[in-house]
């Protein structure tokens, strides 16, 4: 539904604000990557703009730190609206291994409301464009949350106390 | 003067010709050593919690709801694919797939659950090669393991046997808000 309501507002160019919350700059990288022309995202319109106050979408990367928070959540109010969020990366997603500790707020999505997420540490550059696309409604989602079940032991219980009945039918004689 | 020279640059640019991928509509391999997404096999899985001790962003928990049944969930928003978990597997159980198309809209997406039976170990009961080197590896976990599976927190708090009263206090875990 999102991706539908989306398609309807940014029918024409998406302009992209690149925000680094205390990231190592691997999905920084990868973003960049992203404009070359190997991977070229300009056939989708998408242009990196150098104020917030130009762009639609925010990309995202980084936990976000404490030091960091307060620009983030100026930089996400500077946007116009309608605005989208994009979370890059490990860090923006869910914390990364710093989700604990104690300057790191713990995700994009606790300081601000972010609409997709692109894990990957850091994040492939065909994943962002993957991300890119979905938001734009051109792919489908593919992930989803999975249950397994164990039906049976994975060791047979039955057939193991037979056996070590068995083995011990001798002290039984003895015993008697 | 400047037509030739734009000829030149023609000509060079016809010699590569495109270069550009069409990536999201036509699919794109990946090398043979990429790591994706980790894929838990739950009938080899034997539940000794390898994973969950050496996992570096602590996204793999463990919970035990009776003696006989324990719980195991891969929070992936938090993953980094380090694949630490599928080389401390025993019995390989865990594979580092080539999936990397992951981005959703909500991050409880790429979650994985397990649910497994517990028995009595009848080998050795070293499941997995525990280093001791270090402060850190030694701070290892093993029995009967209560980490909060809905608010994603591993609870470093380890019984012998099973108790109810430690299983019931873990379960209203919160974990502290910072904002």
């Amino acid at each position: 539904m999102l991706s539908k309501l989306s398609k309807k507002m940014f029918a024409k160019s998406l302009w992209v604000y690149h925000c680094n919350s205390g990231a190592c700059n691997g999905c920084d990288i990868e973003i960049l990557n992203v404009l070359t022309p190997y991977y070229d995202v300009e056939r989708f319109g998408i242009k990196l703009v150098g104020s917030p106050r130009h762009a639609d979408v925010m990309l995202l990367s980084g936990a976000v730190t404490r030091p960091t928070l307060p620009l983030v959540k100026k930089a996400y109010e500077a946007i116009p609206e309608p605005k989208l969020v994009f979370g890059i990366g490990s860090c923006a997603t869910g914390g990364g291994c710093w989700f604990d500790t104690y300057n790191v707020t713990g995700g994009g999505d606790k300081a601000i409301p972010v609409n997709y997420f692109i894990p990957g540490c850091p994040t492939k550059p065909e994943a962002i464009i993957y991300g890119v696309a979905l938001a734009l409604g051109l792919v489908d989602k593919q992930a989803s949350p999975y249950e397994l079940k164990q039906m049976e032991f994975p060791i047979d219980a039955y057939e193991r106390k037979k056996a070590w009945e068995e083995r011990n039918v001798i002290y039984q004689l003895i015993k008697d | 003067m400047w037509l030739t020279s734009k000829i030149k640059q023609v000509l060079l640019v016809l010699k590569p010709g495109v270069v550009t991928l069409k990536y999201p509509f036509v699919p794109r391999p990946v090398p043979d050593t990429f790591r994706g997404a980790p894929y838990w096999d739950h009938t080899k899985c034997v539940g000794c919690g390898g994973c969950a001790n050496h996992c570096p962003a602590r996204t793999i928990m463990v919970r035990d709801i009776c003696q006989e049944i324990r719980v195991m969930m891969y929070d992936g928003s938090r993953c980094t694919y380090c694949g630490r978990c599928a080389d401390v597997c025993p019995e390989n159980a865990i594979t580092m797939t080539n999936k990397y198309e992951l981005a959703t809209d909500d991050k409880y997406d790429i979650t994985e659950t397990m649910e497994l039976f517990m028995l009595t170990c009848q080998r050795c009961g070293r499941c997995y090669e525990m280093e001791t080197k270090n402060a850190i590896d030694r701070m290892d976990l093993r029995g009967y393991r209560y980490d909060n599976i809905e608010a994603r927190t591993v609870i470093r708090k380890t019984t012998d046997q099973f108790e109810p009263k430690v299983f019931q206090e873990t379960a209203q875990f919160k974990r502290p808000e910072k904002l």
